[in-house]
């Protein structure tokens, strides 16, 4: 028997080709597989004989259509997918077709891709398509480009045309964020600059199509970057509990130290579990489906996040993405999707739809609703503490699907611009901790003060008129023999908060130390007024719970235009002048209330009818006269 | 990571998808090479244990060295092992063509099986590269209850993320070994030391390059006697892997006929 082995383990990549439509697509791809020397024996010249007969002179983009027709009829051409070989390594080819259900076409291949050729006519220039093409790559995600200028003998490979097609394309792609890798003026039809170099453009200094193809990184197996691996089942089928999944990125040995997210469990891999191998294996890297067993038991279920301590996931309910709609019904504001993030599966809803973008004009609007094929920037709210990562960091745990239906209605990918990393808020760092009770109880501190203690939890945009009202419904309070205090935004920052800055996870641990200082004064029998900005629901639902029944979430209710108007502080001024930046209402979002406590609407109503109606309020469900069910005993 | 690691470890993950998502899951076993593949996959998705039912739908009409390897194999790795039988040719629309007839038996008697035992998911090892319409197919695939497939109206499946939720009612087929060609087959099946059926191998200059039941199964030209001789020879052929089954030459459309109704 002959020992066949398998030959020397080459690399492959995949890449998607893109274009207008009679750009020479087609002709390009011939060309590639021709002088890459990947076309099976006698295909160039059953071509030749084919274009003789018909009296025309040899085409390269029969090539294409004749091995696509091979495919079809199910004759194994080396494999199905393997298309072309350089000596580096093997390209699979994404076509992504210009027609109809191109969005969903590219989303299919061209989001699986790990580069992209974008084909250019250097005689007609850039186009239409290959600005929407160089676009929704952009959002796609894709990042290696090698815009290919194509046709450069139709304009005697003339450097200044080139030079101003290059200008113009990149100045495009500047505007909306993409750098192209490489721009290459090539001529398919002639093979210029394909493989070879082409001695009819001398003044072309950059590499062939080949060599930018072949010096793109292969980013499927992110090997190198942190370790994630979504858990996709424990199996007990013996004495062992195996813990499986996929691991999607970085590395993991055996001894190391992992932390579940979002459960924040810690365990040490004790064995990685293998069937049908000589040796256990020891250690295991990104695209390896294996299976682990713990130093000690945990309770882990599908869809936690394995990391290592150093680099973990980020843990949010709430988030930002870019997405692309597919089901025949739009997504709106307020609707409810199950969505698939790694191998977890929860609920979602729509908060909010900030941009959609037109496919076609690649126009941005404001809309309340996303159309089928079409892209939207949108922030979703799910039901529970979700693992996950940017998508530019870490692809395959940035990036979900949404399930409308029973059917995949969409995908998108992660920006956690402006919201915040909750791990910290909501993992205590401590331990051995036993809370003290207390002797004097709430109900005997209430028949001292007349009243209960309480949270009014102000919130609205900045100028609404929170530090105002908060200041006289004090002063209003204390006149009628409240124990009231007033903790606001500038003055906690000048002592308890004095090291917080900024930043997303800043402002957030900002109301988690307010929301915990309020539940204090609460507890104390004393009536809380916060007056923060306090934009983001998961802040105020968190402080919500820490202080427990007696929250009052009041919304401070004003539009940004109102707001604009007043602009006491000239914060709204320096915002818009790009002074100061994720400006609340401005640069960045807020959240209103969804069923607050007490809603007041300063635009509608003066201050006074205000104070009136926060005290009347306070009166109605804090004083003691007026709620009777409380056991005054002690 | 090889291109065989990468195909193994996706289909291990397909496999455990299924067991995860759907309810009751068994696998068909056609006794071929690539449902061989699949069981060995199986096996080390599950590390030494397949957890559902591998399944024959028996049309009683394979070759005896098929049987032969079914009943030793299916001791030997431990198999929850169903079969299920075909109903007489009687039973069968008599307007097809005579293979596509005999091969819309087993259609039918693999439906019968499904609903008697109420699958909610059969695996099957169908690849993209065998005919043009499987091409078409998704991992997971769902079908009416009928068994019905609607190939214009699937939605994508992109990222690694399959759909696994269904209305009640509906079965699913799951497919690992979609993305895979039949080299990859014979290069995993020789690197795992998998077990083959002899008839694969060429005797007297012919060989078996998919194995169905015998009436309606014919050998191909060849001298490829070692699994690296067919990979060899498949490196270079020009000949469908399927053209020794009869039933997709009757008619231009017998096989897309067959699918809709559910055939594998």
């Amino acid at each position: 028997m002959t020992e066949y082995t398998e030959p020397l383990q080459r690399e492959s990549l995949k890449i998607a080709i893109v274009g207008h439509v009679d750009h020479g697509k087609s002709t390009l791809v011939g060309r590639l597989f021709h002088d890459t020397g990947s076309l099976p024996d006698g295909k160039y010249d059953a071509i030749r004989a084919m274009c003789e007969q018909r009296g025309m002179a040899f085409e390269y983009a029969f090539l294409m259509d004749a091995m696509q027709a091979e495919r079809d009829q199910g004759i194994t051409i080396d494999t199905a997918q393997i298309w072309f070989k350089t000596k580096k390594r093997d390209y699979v080819i994404i076509d992504a077709p210009g027609h109809t259900e191109f969005l969903k076409n590219m989303i299919t291949g061209a989001a699986s891709s790990e580069a992209a050729v974008l084909v250019i006519d250097a005689h007609e220039g850039v186009q239409e398509q290959s600005r929407k093409h160089g676009y929704l790559l952009h959002l796609l995600g894709v990042q290696q480009i090698a815009v290919a200028v194509n046709k450069m003998d139709m304009i005697g490979y003339d450097q200044g045309k080139f030079d101003a097609i290059e200008a113009e394309y990149r100045a495009y792609l500047a505007s909306i964020g993409v750098t192209p890798t490489y721009l290459i003026p090539v001529s398919a039809r002639e093979g210029d600059n394909i493989a070879g170099r082409s001695d009819n453009m001398a003044w072309y200094e950059g590499p062939t199509l080949v060599e930018a193809l072949d010096s793109f990184r292969d980013t499927s197996l992110p090997v190198d970057a942190p370790l994630r691996l979504p858990i996709q089942d424990v199996y007990k089928f013996d004495e062992r509990r195996i813990l499986a999944g996929r691991i999607e990125s970085g590395r993991l040995k055996v001894g190391d130290e992992l932390i579940f997210s979002p459960s924040n469990k810690k365990a040490r891999v004790k064995s990685i579990e293998a069937w049908s191998v000589r040796q256990a294996p020891e250690e295991a890297s990104a695209g390896s489906s294996i299976g682990i067993t713990l130093d000690h038991q945990l309770f882990i279920e599908r869809g936690e996040l394995a990391s290592h301590l150093e680099n973990p996931p980020l843990e949010t309910d709430v988030f930002t993405a870019r997405l692309f709609w597919l089901a025949h019904k739009p997504l709106e504001v307020g609707n409810r999707y199950t969505i698939k993030l790694h191998t977890g599966e929860t609920q979602v809803e729509v908060q909010e739809i900030r941009t959609v973008i037109n496919t076609d004009t690649l126009s941005e609007g404001k809309s309340d609703r996303l159309e089928r094929n079409s892209i939207g920037e949108i922030v979703l709210r799910a039901k529970k503490m979700l693992a996950l990562d940017s998508h530019d960091r870490i692809a395959a745990t940035g990036r979900f699907v949404l399930i409308d239906n029973y059917h995949i209605a969409g995908g998108g990918i992660i920006n956690m611009d402006g919201y915040a990393d909750q791990r910290d808020l909501i993992t205590r760092k401590s331990e051995n901790i036993t809370r003290v009770l207390h002797d004097v109880t709430e109900e005997a501190r209430a028949v001292r003060n007349g009243h209960i203690g309480g949270v009014l939890w102000f919130t609205g945009l900045s100028g609404s008129g929170k530090s105002t009202l908060s200041v006289l419904v004090e002063k209003r309070l204390f006149q009628k023999g409240y124990q009231s205090y007033v903790l606001d935004g500038d003055n906690i920052r000048h002592g308890l908060n004095a090291n917080l800055g900024f930043s997303p996870e800043d402002r957030a641990e900002n109301i988690r130390r307010i929301g915990e200082v309020a539940g204090l004064f609460s507890r104390a029998g004393m009536v809380a007024i916060t007056s923060f900005i306090s934009p983001y629901r998961s802040d105020r639902d968190r402080a919500r719970k820490t202080v427990g029944k007696n929250f009052h979430e009041i919304y401070i209710k004003a539009d940004v235009a109102a707001c604009e108007r007043r602009d006491p502080k000239g914060l709204y001024k320096k915002a818009r002048r790009g002074e100061i930046a994720e400006f609340t209402g401005v640069s960045a979002p807020y959240e209103a209330p969804t069923s607050p406590d007490l809603v007041v609407d300063t635009v509608a109503r003066d201050i006074d009818a205000c104070v009136e109606q926060i005290v009347d309020y306070i009166e109605e469900h804090l004083s003691t006269s007026r709620i009777r069910e409380l056991d005054y005993s002690i | 990571m090889s291109h065989l690691d990468e195909l193994e470890s996706e289909s291990i993950y397909i496999l455990r998808e299924a067991f995860n998502r759907l309810g009751k899951i068994g696998l068909l076993w056609s006794l071929g090479k690539d449902s061989n593949v699949m069981l060995w996959l199986a096996r080390k998705a599950f590390f030494g244990k397949v957890p559902f039912p591998a399944m024959h739908v028996d049309t009683g009409k394979k070759f005896k060295e098929m049987y032969d390897f079914r009943d030793r194999y299916a001791t030997e790795w431990g198999l929850n092992f169903l079969r299920g039988e075909c109903p007489p040719l009687s039973e069968i629309d008599p307007d097809l063509p005579p293979a596509t007839r005999a091969a819309a038996r087993k259609t039918e008697g693999l439906k019968r099986f499904l609903a008697e035992h109420q699958f909610d998911g059969v695996i099957a090892g169908i690849r993209r590269d065998e005919e043009a319409l499987r091409a078409k197919e998704r991992v997971f695939s769902p079908r009416q209850t009928t068994g019905e497939w609607d190939f214009r109206d699937q939605p994508p499946e992109f990222w690694n993320q399959y759909n696994t939720s269904f209305p009640p009612g509906v079965h699913v087929r799951i497919h690992p070994l979609l993305h895979w060609t039949e080299i990859d087959i014979w290069k995993y099946t020789l690197r795992e030391g998998i077990p083959v059926i002899p008839l694969y191998f060429s005797r007297n200059g012919k060989r078996y390059r998919s194995l169905g039941d015998q009436d309606i199964t014919h050998p191909v030209a060849s001298e490829a006697a070692t699994i690296p001789e067919i990979i060899r020879e498949l490196e270079t052929t020009t000949v469908a892997e399927r053209a020794g089954r009869a039933m997709d030459h009757e008619a231009e459309d017998s096989f897309e006929r067959l699918r809709a109704n559910g055939y594998m």
